[in-house]
């Protein structure tokens, strides 16, 4: 891989859907960088002081300057490495901006619900919260059918692009949620063009590379979960 | 002749005024569409039929939704003043710190402003920290985009002419000189730019506007904070 434009080191965690967006970026624009695993019971000073604001991972470290939040991370690759690999956004700024208007709609619908599901107690705040998720997954099919404007079978088109990796970062995330919950966030039935890009996206090398082991996954989400709920009745 | 630039937008709205902001900076003559919020309008549910909601741009054919979009898609569009920095490092700050508004900032003031009592505390206290941070990323610059507005000015948008307003409608007290010293010298600057003055907000416009509208933020801030 290119060892372009200096030093990369990236600090994340291998659970993190976040984290493995940033590892798809510098996967598909081929450049090489230094991971390092954080604990996130025990975060290194390397981390608070690249993110005091967050104090979260991913951070991507770029000749000893830090970027934070992995939408931005992103971008920034895409910017600082224009040169390398292909583009992760469109050059026209109505193309670009209905991208940016998609990966909005991803952070700000369907994640935030669906984080809600591994903090809530109850039952029906979780199925609330699989209900709202759901309901921007079905929305999030006409953003695909927008911005890939037919070409092929990525956002980007027939090339992968910003928001299939803000959405590739989920995938095996996406893929424990029928083990974990009984219900499927992507359905073929339902969603046939967002079930058609996972299949293709998988198929990446990139993809291959980075993305998690799903059954892994499974019994970080259930440790989360039984976590998150041993602290709710504690705090009762 | 280029194709026309319309705003659909609410004068109370600080989303609404980043995108005017924007057009002004950039030197782009715009036409801004007035919307009834409580009635609204066919063009915007067909020109925003995700979210319905303002502000949209209008660009001849082309509809651009979502204010931090639109500001950056304005950016690329016309020519004049860059809003974004052209380092790539620079804009990756700028697009940390309206991320950091849009995600973390935004909603602790809002109820910081309109929530009461015990849970009012809470929130005060997060906004003051989120404050701090705004606070010391100004670090002496009379703009966070440096001698002139950029993209992070026209995010934190809220903490020019809707400050004032909040305050005197609510009589709570959060961006005070003492504190944040910085920030209410942004403001001034802010309000009396040249480059910014002719989309200026009416400010007695906007005190009637959050007076006449006091009781139902009350209420959502309550309904907020019990979940």
């Amino acid at each position: 891989m290119a060892r372009v434009g200096g030093e990369l080191k990236l600090l994340g965690l291998w659970a993190s859907p976040f984290v493995t967006r940033a590892k798809l970026a510098l996967q598909i624009k081929g450049l090489s960088y230094e991971y390092v695993e954080e604990d996130l019971g025990n975060k290194s000073e390397l981390l608070l002081s690249s993110n005091p604001v967050h104090k979260a991972v991913p951070v991507l470290i770029h000749n000893g300057k830090p970027v934070c939040e992995s939408s931005v991370i992103v971008q920034y690759i895409d910017d600082a490495f224009a040169g390398s690999g292909p583009s992760l956004l469109p050059a026209d700024p109505y193309q670009r901006a209905v991208a940016c208007f998609w990966a909005a709609y991803l952070e700000d619908k369907m994640l935030t619900p669906w984080g809600r599901v591994f903090k809530v107690k109850t039952d029906e705040e979780k199925a609330e919260a699989m209900r709202q998720t759901i309901a921007a997954v079905d929305v999030l099919e006409d953003g695909l059918k927008e911005c890939s404007g037919g070409q092929g079978p990525f956002f980007g088109g027939d090339s992968v692009g910003y928001v299939d990796i803000l959405l590739g970062g989920m995938v095996s995330w996406v893929k424990a949620s029928e083990p974990l919950s009984g219900s499927k966030l992507i359905d073929a039935e339902k969603t046939p063009l967002l079930a058609a890009w996972m299949e293709r996206f998988c198929e990446l090398d990139a993809a291959k590379a980075v993305l998690q082991d799903v059954d892994r996954v499974v019994e970080y989400a259930k440790l989360v979960m039984t976590k998150n709920a041993a602290r709710a009745s504690n705090n009762n | 002749m280029s194709p026309p630039v319309k705003i659909i937008g609410h004068y109370a709205s600080p989303y609404s005024h980043r995108v005017e902001m924007a057009l002004q900076l950039k030197g782009v003559p715009y036409e801004l569409i007035q919307e009834d919020l409580s009635n609204k309008s066919e063009l915007l549910l067909a020109k925003n039929p995700v979210h319905k909601k303002v502000p949209v741009l209008l660009h001849g054919d082309l509809a651009i939704c979502e204010s931090l979009v639109i500001v950056e898609y304005i950016d690329e569009a016309f020519d004049g003043p860059s809003i974004l920095p052209a380092d790539p490092y620079d804009r990756a700050m700028a697009r940390f710190w309206t991320n950091f508004i849009d995600t973390k900032f935004s909603q602790p003031i809002w109820l910081a402003y309109w929530s009461e009592g015990e849970a009012q505390k809470a929130v005060v206290k997060e906004t003051k920290e989120n404050l701090a941070l705004l606070e010391a990323q100004l670090n002496g610059k009379r703009f966070f985009g440096g001698d002139t507005p950029g993209y992070l000015d026209i995010a934190a948008c809220m903490l020019g002419p809707w400050i004032g307003v909040l305050e005197e409608v609510t009589g709570v007290t959060l961006v005070n000189g003492n504190e944040f010293p910085a920030l209410c010298q942004w403001a001034k600057e802010y309000s009396s730019s040249e480059a910014l003055e002719p989309c200026h907000p009416d400010r007695d416009r906007l005190v009637a506007y959050f007076t006449e509208n006091k009781e139902k933020y009350k209420m959502m801030a309550k309904t907020m904070l019990q979940q």
